[in-house]
């Protein structure tokens, strides 16, 4: 009988294990994390500013050494094989890197050449992903031109020159506006489906770690807080919640709702009751249903699916909401970092 | 798709380095105003100073037994003082033009294109000789405009001058620009502030400039002068300078001219470079 393997150590292509940077020798903004990433996957890196994420990935893409520890991308080491593990890897980092006084077409054939990609091969393949990301008609427009938007997907063409198997996106739709974020993970989508590519992303959008990612770690204080699957997250905080009210002056109901299938939890709180299901859709009609068969009124009843934000609460202790900037604090909050990092 | 070249890298450590040189270029050239600018100013350089510091005027001619033009001659190595000064500006705007390493260094940090170009196969090495490259360069193209504008105001040429005096002009140009762009480029290499690069450019530029031969001949300085003076780069590129174009006693010590500010460039050079692989990666 044939095996096939498809959960063999190949189908990892990052492995992490102890990576540590500890800047000046005092501050460690990353501290002893380990994590694998399968091929095909999209793994998202999620945390408040500060946190190591962007560390993290400058080390990976073998920007920064590592302080202690290592990692393998594609089975090359980051420390030993930086030159072969750029050459396979594609990078779209926070920031926009293009050059400014160049036109997209200079830019994109720029990066080209840094891959060392003939001009026979890199001259076709700019135009195919200056279509992909529809810049065609601006090829010939200087990039000081641009919008936010129109830079953003210069920089994801220029990351995907050498057709890496591997790509790593530093927050992709930071500063952008709502429809070109969703342009954005579009894009991402694509590039999964189309090309089986292996996506790593750093993001601080909740929602957007969710709708796009295969897999989630939560970064804190340097650390890896939880890893997992957006389901397996939410489902850890043990399910939805429904809230409920019934009109006043009546038994306590703990107890019947209690029996209902699915409820894990019954709470009486204010008057108001707070219950835990495995699976509110199913639970809540039942509710309703057993409440007037015992002569009582539901007067209120909501149904709360829990979202990452409550995942993010329970593990950093802080809202997502607090920890939002504006792209402007970020960058001049990273540029502190960087002198601080010095 | 083509798969057949598909997966074909050129491992050619020129092709990046190459790219990156003509990046620099490109964005000095496709600039008309920085461009014009960057001619206008050796040529009021020139115009202005070379021509109002007309030195001979001031020994009186009319005094029995004080020939002006052996005075002259014997002091600058030359009758007209505007040849000596331009000369001197020929090897001097190299560093003007080579200041801007620096600064270019740190707006690529700035703007994030660094970051891009680390995080790309092409080695740590290549980065930093673009930008050498790429600034000298520019900088033989200025002392070439500076040349032909000192030309066209009256130069006048020695008997040591030929028709290969301009390539050893260039290749001496050349050497000093490598060396001036890689120590700018080197004390730049660690910062992201915008000040870094202008204040080093102006603690640097005004002592290189008086501690070298450029106004005034070295061997009429006081002794202490003498001493920064003759072991700046600069002076023995003014004076290979001179001795191509302007001087007619031979060429003498230009061999030494030429080991002087070879051995400077490379050794500057490599020190830019091991400095890049240590700062560039953190």
């Amino acid at each position: 009988m044939e095996q096939i393997q498809t959960d063999s150590v190949d189908d990892e292509v990052i492995v992490v294990e102890g990576l540590t940077k500890v800047f000046n020798k005092t501050v460690t903004a990353v501290d002893h994390i380990n994590f694998s990433v399968k091929r095909g996957e999209i793994f998202g890196f999620l945390g408040p500013n500060g946190a190591g994420k962007t560390t993290t990935i400058k080390m990976l893409i073998t920007v920064i050494h590592p302080t202690s520890g290592g990692a393998k991308i594609l089975g090359g080491d980051i420390a030993k094989q930086g030159r072969d593990v750029r050459a396979a890897i594609g990078v779209v980092p926070q920031e926009y890197t293009a050059d400014e006084d160049l036109t997209a077409m200079e830019n994109i054939m720029l990066c080209a050449d840094l891959y060392g990609i003939p001009r026979q091969v890199s001259k076709n393949r700019s135009m195919e992903l200056l279509a992909l990301v529809e810049l065609t008609h601006f090829k010939d427009r200087r990039v000081e031109t641009f919008s936010g938007g129109m830079r953003r997907r210069l920089e994801l063409a220029c990351g995907l020159i050498n057709r890496p198997k591997v790509l790593f996106l530093d927050e992709p739709t930071l500063g952008l506006d709502v429809q070109t974020r969703v342009a954005t993970w579009n894009y991402v989508k694509m590039l999964k489906k189309e090309f089986g590519m292996t996506l790593f992303l750093t993001t601080h959008y909740l929602e957007e770690a969710d709708a796009l990612c295969d897999r989630i770690a939560i970064m804190d204080h340097g650390k890896i807080v939880v890893i997992g699957r957006p389901g397996e997250l939410k489902d850890s905080l043990g399910g939805d919640i429904i809230t409920l009210s019934i009109q006043k002056e009546q038994q306590d109901i703990t107890d019947l709702i209690s029996k209902i299938e699915h409820v894990k939890e019954v709470k009486l709180e204010k008057g108001n009751y707070t219950i835990k299901s495995s699976n509110g859709e199913i639970t809540a009609p039942l509710i309703i249903e057993a409440l007037r068969k015992n002569g009582q009124i539901v007067t209120k009843l909501a149904l709360t699916k829990p979202t990452l934000n409550e995942v993010y609460m329970q593990y950093t202790g802080r809202s997502m909401r607090d920890t939002e900037e504006s792209a402007d604090s970020v960058i001049a909050q990273r540029i502190t970092m960087g002198r601080a990092n010095r | 798709m083509n798969h057949d070249i598909e997966g074909q890298v050129s491992k050619s450590r020129f092709h990046g380095l190459w790219a990156l040189t003509n990046r620099e270029l490109k964005k000095w050239y496709q600039q008309p105003f920085v461009f014009v600018m960057g001619i206008i100013q050796p040529i009021l350089w020139l115009a202005l100073l070379g021509k109002a510091l007309n030195l001979g005027a001031i020994i009186p001619s009319d005094i029995p037994g004080v020939s002006q033009s052996a005075i002259m001659l014997s002091t600058f190595g030359t009758t007209d003082y505007f040849s000596f000064m331009a000369m001197g500006m020929v090897a001097f705007t190299t560093v003007f033009t080579t200041a801007f390493t620096g600064m270019s260094v740190v707006w690529d940090k700035r703007l994030g294109f660094m970051n891009k170009v680390l995080s790309t196969p092409v080695s740590r090495t290549s980065i930093i000789l673009a930008k050498v490259l790429a600034s000298s360069i520019r900088a033989i193209f200025q002392a070439a405009i500076v040349a032909l504008v000192a030309f066209a105001l009256g130069l006048v040429t020695g008997t040591n001058f030929a028709w290969w005096s301009i390539f050893g002009v260039f290749a001496i140009v050349f050497l000093l620009s490598v060396g001036l762009a890689s120590l700018f480029t080197a004390l730049t290499l660690r910062t992201t502030r915008m000040e870094m690069p202008q204040a080093i450019f102006q603690l640097i530029t005004l002592p290189l400039m008086f501690a070298s031969s450029a106004y005034f001949p070295i061997d009429k300085m006081p002794s202490w002068l003498q001493a920064i003076a003759s072991v700046n780069p600069i002076s023995y590129t003014i004076d290979a300078v001179r001795r191509l174009m302007i001087f007619s006693d031979g060429f003498g010590p230009l061999p030494m001219d030429f080991a002087f500010v070879g051995v400077f460039a490379v050794v500057v050079t490599a020190i830019c470079v091991m400095l890049s692989w240590r700062y560039l990666n953190r």
